[in-house]
C-alpha cells in the first residue's frame, strides 16, 4: 500500500474539513477579495484559541454558567409508547438561556470577537433566532451590535425585532432581494467588506466562507458531545438515529458531527417541504435543489435554469433559506447521512403532537425533526434508539400557530 | 493580440489613459443595451464592463443591487447577455468588453461551455467577483483555453504575497478596488490608492484599472494620474436609475444614454486635458 493510499484509508469523515475549507467538493471560500485577508486571520484565530486553555475554559464555563448547558436528554416515554417503535430521547436545546441552540454559537464566536479585539458586532437573522441570541451576548459584553433583517421577515417577527432592541442592538431593515434572510446575509456581508478594521461578522448557521462552517459547526458540537455522554448514562449504548431539522443546518451539524465516524448510527436530516417539493414551493435545496455557489461556499442551492436564486417558502422562518451548510451536502453526496422533508401541514402536527403527548412545545423548526420521527419511530423496533435535536422552544411561534389553526386572539 | 492588450498598447502609445464605463446589461430594460453600449464608445469609451444581472450581489452597493433586481425583472440572463454582445460586435470589432458578475450563472452553465460561447460571442476579459484564484483552478484554465482574459481584483486589504499570486493568474489588466467597501460607496483617497498602486506596479507589468468610488470627472483625473484605466459605474447607473421609470422605456432609454454619454464626454476631455 502506498502512503497516500494508507493516509485516505487513515482519514475519518470527522477530519473534514481539509485545509482549505473544502468538503468534498463543496464549502471553500468564494468571497470577493477584500474579505480574503479577514478571513485568513479569522481561521488563525479559530485554529489558535481552540486549542488554548484559557479560551476554553472560558467557553466552558459560559455555557454552563450563562446558557445552563449541559442541556437535559430527555426521555420522551409517551410519545415514544404512542407511537409504537423506537425509543426516543430528546436533546433539550430549547431550555438553553434565549430559548435555541443559537447561543451555543454566538457566545463561541463572541468570546472569539472578544481575543481578536474587534469593538463592533454584526449579524443576519431570518426569523431573529440567532439575531436574539448575537443581541444578548453582545449586550453581556457590552459590544454594538447592528443585526440584519429583510424587511419581510421585520414584518412576520415583530416580537424579536423589539427584543433586539430591548437588548441595545440596532436593527438594520434590508429591502434588496427578497427582503428576506438571504438579503439579510448579502447586507452583513457588504457592511462586513466596509467595516472590517472593527467589525466581526457572527455567522449564525454552518454556511458562509471558511472558516465559518466548521467553526460554528465546532461550536455546535457541544450538543452531540453531550448526547453521547448522556446516552450511554441512560441506555449504556449508543442511538441508532440521529434526526434534526435543517435550515442552514446548524443544529443537526451540531449533533451529527461527533458522531460521523460511528457508522452504525444513522443520521436524518429534515428539511421544509413547505406546500409540498413537487409544488416548488419549499425550502429544500438538499432533496431538490443542484449544487451552486452562493454566500462564500459551494452547495446545495435553491436556483433557476440561469443560476438565480429562487425564493424559498417554509411556515418556519427559520429555515427559509435557499442555501444550506456544505458539510451537509457533503455528507449527501457521500451517503454518510439522509435527508428528507416534511411538510408545513406535517410539521404543524407535530408542533401539537409534542405539546399534547409530553407538554413540551416545541419551536416550528423542531417541529419538522419531530414530523420525521413520528414516521421513522413506528419503523424501528422497542430495543432502538432515536435521538432528535429538539433545537428551539415554540413561544416564537404561538401567532404563526394559532393563525394557521384559524384562531384570532 | 488580445482586443484588451491591443487597447493598452495603442492608449500607451498615445499617452492616453483608458476610459472605462460599467454598466449592467438589461437594466433598466433589454432594448436599451446595444444602443447604449456603442454610444458609449462614441463618448469616449475604450473599454466597456458589462456587468451580468446576479440575484444576490454581495460586493454592491444599493446602486448595481437596483441595477440587478431592475434588469432581472426582464429575466436577463447570462445567455441573453451574450448575445447583446454578439450583435455589438456585428459593427464594433475593436473594443474590448469584460464582463463583470458573480460565480454562480456561470457555474450552472459550466466553465467550458460559458468560455466558449463569451469567446465565440465577442468577450475579452472576465472579472468574476466572488471567485479567488484559490478556488479558481479549474476555471482560470477554462477561460485560457478560450483566449478570455480573467480580471481580478486586488483590494487595500490584499497583501503583497496575495498580489503575486493574484497577478501571476491575472492577465489583460488588474481591477485595484480603491475602498474598503462595496461599490459606489465613500469617496476614494486618491493619495493612499497612490502609494498601493507603486505596490502593485513591484509585482506586475500588467496595466492597472481602478474603480469603486470615482464619481466625477475630478475623481477621475485624479485616478487617471497614477493608473491606466479608470473605471465609473455606480455614477452612471445613478443615471440608469433617476430616469428608469420615469418615461415610456423609449423615450426613457433615450434620455439615459443621452446623460450617461455626457458624463463620459466629461470625463473624457478632462482625462485627455
Amino acid at each position: 500500500m502506498t502512503m497516500q493510499k494508507q493516509d485516505q484509508v487513515d482519514k475519518k469523515l470527522s477530519d473534514m474539513p481539509d485545509e482549505t475549507g473544502h468538503f468534498g467538493q463543496y464549502g471553500g471560500i468564494f468571497v470577493p477579495e477584500t474579505l480574503m485577508e479577514p478571513l485568513k486571520e479569522l481561521k488563525e484565530a479559530y485554529i489558535h484559541y481552540f486549542q488554548e486553555p484559557d479560551f476554553l475554559a472560558e467557553l466552558d464555563s459560559d455555557l454552563a454558567n450563562y446558557v445552563g448547558r449541559p442541556s437535559p436528554l430527555y426521555y420522551a416515554e409517551r410519545w415514544s409508547l404512542e407511537l409504537g417503535g423506537a425509543k426516543i430521547y430528546l436533546k433539550r436545546e430549547d431550555l438553553n438561556h434565549t430559548g435555541a441552540h443559537k447561543v451555543n454559537n454566538t457566545i463561541g464566536q463572541m468570546l472569539l470577537a472578544k481575543r481578536m479585539g474587534k469593538t463592533r458586532i454584526i449579524a443576519e437573522t431570518g426569523a431573529g433566532q440567532h439575531g436574539v441570541a448575537t443581541a444578548t451576548v453582545a449586550a453581556r459584553l457590552g459590544l454594538e451590535c447592528v443585526v440584519y433583517m429583510g424587511a419581510e421577515d421585520i414584518q412576520r417577527q415583530a416580537l424579536n425585532v423589539y427584543r433586539m432592541k430591548l437588548l441595545g442592538a440596532r436593527v438594520v431593515s434590508v429591502g434588496s432581494g427578497s427582503r428576506t434572510l438571504k438579503d439579510a446575509l448579502n447586507e452583513a456581508m457588504r457592511d462586513w467588506v466596509t467595516n472590517i478594521d472593527n467589525t466581526f461578522y457572527i455567522i449564525g448557521t454552518a454556511a458562509g466562507p471558511h472558516p465559518y462552517p466548521a467553526m460554528v459547526r465546532d461550536f455546535q458540537a457541544i450538543i452531540g458531545r453531550e448526547a453521547k455522554q448522556q446516552i450511554m448514562v441512560h441506555e449504556g449504548r449508543m442511538p441508532d438515529a440521529l434526526v434534526a431539522c435543517i435550515g442552514g443546518g446548524s443544529n443537526a451539524i451540531g449533533l451529527f458531527y461527533p458522531f460521523v465516524d460511528d457508522m452504525d448510527v444513522s443520521m436524518y436530516g429534515v428539511e421544509a417541504a413547505g406546500h409540498g417539493l413537487e409544488t416548488g414551493e419549499h425550502a429544500a435545496p438538499l432533496c431538490a435543489g443542484k449544487p451552486g455557489v452562493l454566500h462564500g461556499n459551494r452547495t446545495y442551492l435553491m436556483e433557476d435554469r440561469h443560476g438565480q436564486i429562487i425564493p424559498t417558502h417554509s411556515v418556519s422562518a427559520g429555515l427559509d433559506y435557499p442555501g444550506v451548510g456544505p458539510e451537509h451536502s457533503w455528507l449527501k453526496d457521500i451517503g454518510r447521512a439522509n435527508y428528507v422533508a416534511v411538510s408545513d401541514e406535517e410539521a404543524l402536527k407535530g408542533f401539537h403532537d409534542l405539546t399534547l403527548t409530553e407538554g413540551i412545545m416545541p419551536a416550528l423548526e423542531s417541529s419538522h425533526a419531530i414530523a420525521y420521527v413520528t414516521k421513522l419511530a413506528p419503523t424501528m423496533d422497542k430495543e432502538q434508539i432515536i435521538i432528535m435535536n429538539l433545537s428551539g422552544r415554540g413561544d416564537k411561534d404561538i401567532h404563526t400557530v394559532a393563525t394557521l389553526d384559524g384562531i384570532e386572539f | 493580440m488580445s482586443r484588451i492588450k491591443s487597447c493598452f498598447a495603442q492608449l500607451k502609445e498615445n499617452k492616453r489613459k483608458a476610459l472605462v464605463p460599467y454598466v449592467a446589461a438589461g437594466d433598466p430594460n433589454p432594448e436599451i443595451t446595444l444602443d447604449l453600449m456603442h454610444a458609449m464608445v462614441q463618448a469616449g469609451a475604450d473599454i466597456i464592463e458589462l456587468g451580468v444581472p446576479f440575484s444576490d450581489p454581495m460586493a454592491d452597493g444599493p446602486v448595481i443591487q437596483k441595477a440587478s433586481e431592475r434588469a432581472l425583472i426582464y429575466g436577463t440572463s447570462l445567455t441573453d447577455v451574450l448575445s447583446v454582445i454578439k450583435q455589438f460586435r456585428e459593427t464594433n470589432d475593436s473594443t474590448p468588453i469584460v464582463l463583470m458578475g458573480y460565480l454562480n450563472p456561470i457555474e450552472v452553465m459550466g466553465y467550458e461551455v460559458f468560455a466558449k460561447a463569451a469567446s465565440e460571442s465577442g468577450v475579452d476579459g472576465v472579472l468574476t467577483v466572488d471567485i479567488p484564484p484559490e478556488e479558481a483552478q479549474v476555471y482560470i484554465p477554462a477561460l485560457k483555453q478560450y483566449e478570455l482574459d480573467p480580471i481580478f481584483l486586488l483590494s487595500p486589504t490584499t497583501t503583497k504575497e496575495r498580489m503575486k499570486l493574484i497577478c501571476h493568474y491575472a492577465s489583460g489588466f488588474i481591477y485595484y478596488v480603491a475602498v474598503k467597501g462595496v461599490t459606489g460607496t465613500s469617496a476614494l483617497d486618491t493619495i493612499e490608492v497612490a502609494s498601493r498602486l507603486e505596490m502593485i506596479k513591484e509585482v506586475t507589468d500588467l496595466p492597472i484599472g481602478v474603480g469603486f468610488g470615482i464619481k466625477n470627472a475630478a475623481t477621475a483625473v485624479a485616478v487617471g494620474q497614477v493608473s491606466d484605466a479608470v473605471v465609473v459605474g455606480s455614477a452612471l447607473v445613478n443615471l440608469v436609475e433617476q430616469n428608469a421609470h420615469a418615461l415610456s422605456n423609449a423615450e426613457g432609454n433615450k434620455k439615459i444614454i443621452k446623460e450617461i454619454s455626457q458624463v463620459l464626454v466629461s470625463m473624457r476631455s478632462a482625462l485627455d486635458a
